[in-house]
């Protein structure tokens, strides 16, 4: 790590406050992303995951530390982070054109030169037939790809994904995410992946993050090697370092159901 | 991955075709039921009155009630009672609702202002309103401009309250997306909130339809010289039921239609849901 990366969170710390009083979140977190990089960070549930995407989005300050992108602390969101959440938060009033626009709007950019591009981006990944739809009209994968190309429509460097795929049934959640990695590598996008899904991780991602239980620290820090002649995450999970990546990985979540 | 458009139906079976035949009779079947009860009612009414078996002085009877019409229509103040009171209804149903919609986008903006306001709120949409009908005539004095005060006072608490939890049920998330993009709170508002709320929006226009009809009839029988409150009034105080009971059902009509508007409205702007 001896060049400074494209993203980088050095010695930050993160607490909530409520009446109850104070919930650490995150820990001394060290972080270098290298362009082109696609991270997985995976732990236990409410171990900061997100929090980790938010700070780097610049929606919340770290309590202590700094979160740097190309060099520079974050003071608040900028066109180079897109964020895609859970869920995919389409504008059910407005069409799938009119969504994907929705942040070079309000970034003030929506010209007619952007507008072809999405409208490009839209037809290359197959919904250029549906630009004059409703999203009710689209099923959950579509709505999901829909809201992709929305973040990528304002062209932003850095992606980070909040366990996009959660709420989607088991097949669609395969091939969208063979989808999304092809996309992102195509784009040439860095990105970041939060997902409580170890498979997911591992099939994605070139480098999965574990992080402890709150307040999380990153326990380690995994480089994914997976042989394999097809480079797309269904057939990477059949590759045999699969399963020791896995099973590391799962050790290190220390999961305890009662 | 499936679409669900409309485009890709299977070609029209013979059960299918049945099955929309099925449809197509129980809502003609309930229709018919509608009319038939509205006939029914108006039939016996005016027979009854006839016949002697009720005081067509005191109830009226359908014949008269189109009499009365016609005579006012002729001595053209049908026109003059209806568009008075249509339009002190108008006036006060969209002051209402634009002020109320105004307030709730202030009390969102600022939470501060929206924990200071809740409990007067709370209060101001407790009482009722028509309380306050002396008041407003000597402040604002006996004429048209308090009816339509009073129209507005009934309609804006509910509209405020209503809109403004419209707008806080607003999905955070799609709030957080809005500001990964960066946008401002102006941004915020214009991009998502109100448009998401304007089902709420109609909803409430809805309610304050019916509410600006209590206010304006109301305000009418306290003040006016003119309307359909005043008629029906007037009508109660030299007991002449004919004109009490045209007054009623012309506002019973005037109502519907303006719902019916308001309905118009929402089918045209949320397009999207259908």
């Amino acid at each position: 790590m001896s060049k400074q990366g494209i993203v980088s969170l050095e010695g930050v710390c993160m607490n909530y406050q409520d009446l109850e009083g104070e919930t650490p979140a995150l820990k001394n977190i060290d972080l270098e992303v290298q362009e082109g990089e696609f991270i997985g960070i995976v732990g236990p549930s409410g171990c900061g995951k997100s929090t980790i995407l938010s700070l780097i989005a610049g929606l919340i300050k770290p309590c202590s530390g700094q979160v740097k992108i190309e060099g520079k602390e974050v003071e608040g969101p900028s066109s180079k982070v897109g964020y895609m959440l859970q869920q995919d938060h389409l504008f059910e009033w407005r069409t799938i054109l009119q969504n994907v626009m929705l942040g070079l709007e309000i970034q003030k950019k929506a010209n007619e030169e952007n507008k072809k591009k999405v409208m490009k981006l839209l037809d290359t990944y197959g919904l250029g037939d549906f630009k004059n739809h409703y999203p009710r009209q689209l099923s959950g994968g579509m709505r999901q790809r829909v809201a992709l190309i929305r973040t990528l429509a304002v062209d932003p460097k850095i992606l980070l994904l909040d366990e996009p795929f959660s709420a989607l049934d088991y097949q669609t959640r395969l091939a969208l995410s063979d989808e999304v990695a092809d996309i992102i590598k195509k784009e040439k996008k860095t990105a970041l992946l939060v997902t409580h899904d170890i498979s997911e991780a591992i099939s994605m991602c070139n480098r999965v993050i574990v992080l402890s239980k709150r307040p999380g620290v990153i326990k380690s820090s995994h480089d994914i090697h997976l042989s394999g002649e097809k480079r797309n995450p269904v057939s990477l999970r059949k590759a045999p370092e699969f399963r020791e990546y896995f099973n590391i990985i799962w050790e290190e979540l220390d999961v305890h159901v009662n | 991955m499936s679409m669900s458009t409309n485009n890709n139906k299977a070609p029209v079976s013979e059960e299918h075709l049945a099955y929309l035949k099925k449809v197509r009779r129980y809502k003609l079947s309930i229709r018919i039921t509608q009319i038939a009860v509205l006939i029914v009612f108006i039939v016996l009414w005016e027979v009854a009155a006839s016949l002697g078996w009720i005081d067509a002085f005191i109830t009226s009877q359908p014949s008269r009630i189109v009499k009365t019409i016609i005579s006012l229509a002729r001595e053209g103040e049908l026109f003059r009672h209806v568009s008075i009171t249509m339009l002190e209804t108008i006036i006060g149903f969209t002051v209402g609702t634009i002020l109320g919609t105004l307030i709730a986008i202030i009390l969102w903006w600022s939470d501060f202002l929206a924990k200071v306001a809740d409990p007067y709120l709370v209060v101001l949409n407790a009482l009722p309103k028509i309380a306050l009908g002396p008041i407003i005539i000597v402040w604002v004095g006996a004429g048209p401009v308090s009816i339509v005060v009073m129209a507005l006072l009934i309609s804006i608490v509910v509209t405020v309250i209503g809109v403004l939890n419209g707008f806080l049920e607003v999905n955070p998330d799609k709030i957080k997306l809005l500001k990964t993009f960066g946008a401002t709170k102006t941004q915020v508002l214009s991009k998502v909130i109100l448009p998401a709320s304007i089902p709420t929006i109609i909803s409430a226009l809805k309610i304050n339809v019916g509410m600006s009809w209590v206010g304006v009839i109301v305000g009418e029988f306290l003040v006016s010289r003119a309307g359909l409150g005043y008629l029906a009034v007037y009508g109660g105080q030299v007991f002449k039921l004919d004109l009490v009971m045209t007054s009623v059902m012309i506002l019973a009509v005037a109502a519907a239609l303006m719902y019916q508007g308001v309905a118009w409205l929402e089918k045209k702007y949320l397009r999207w849901r259908q």
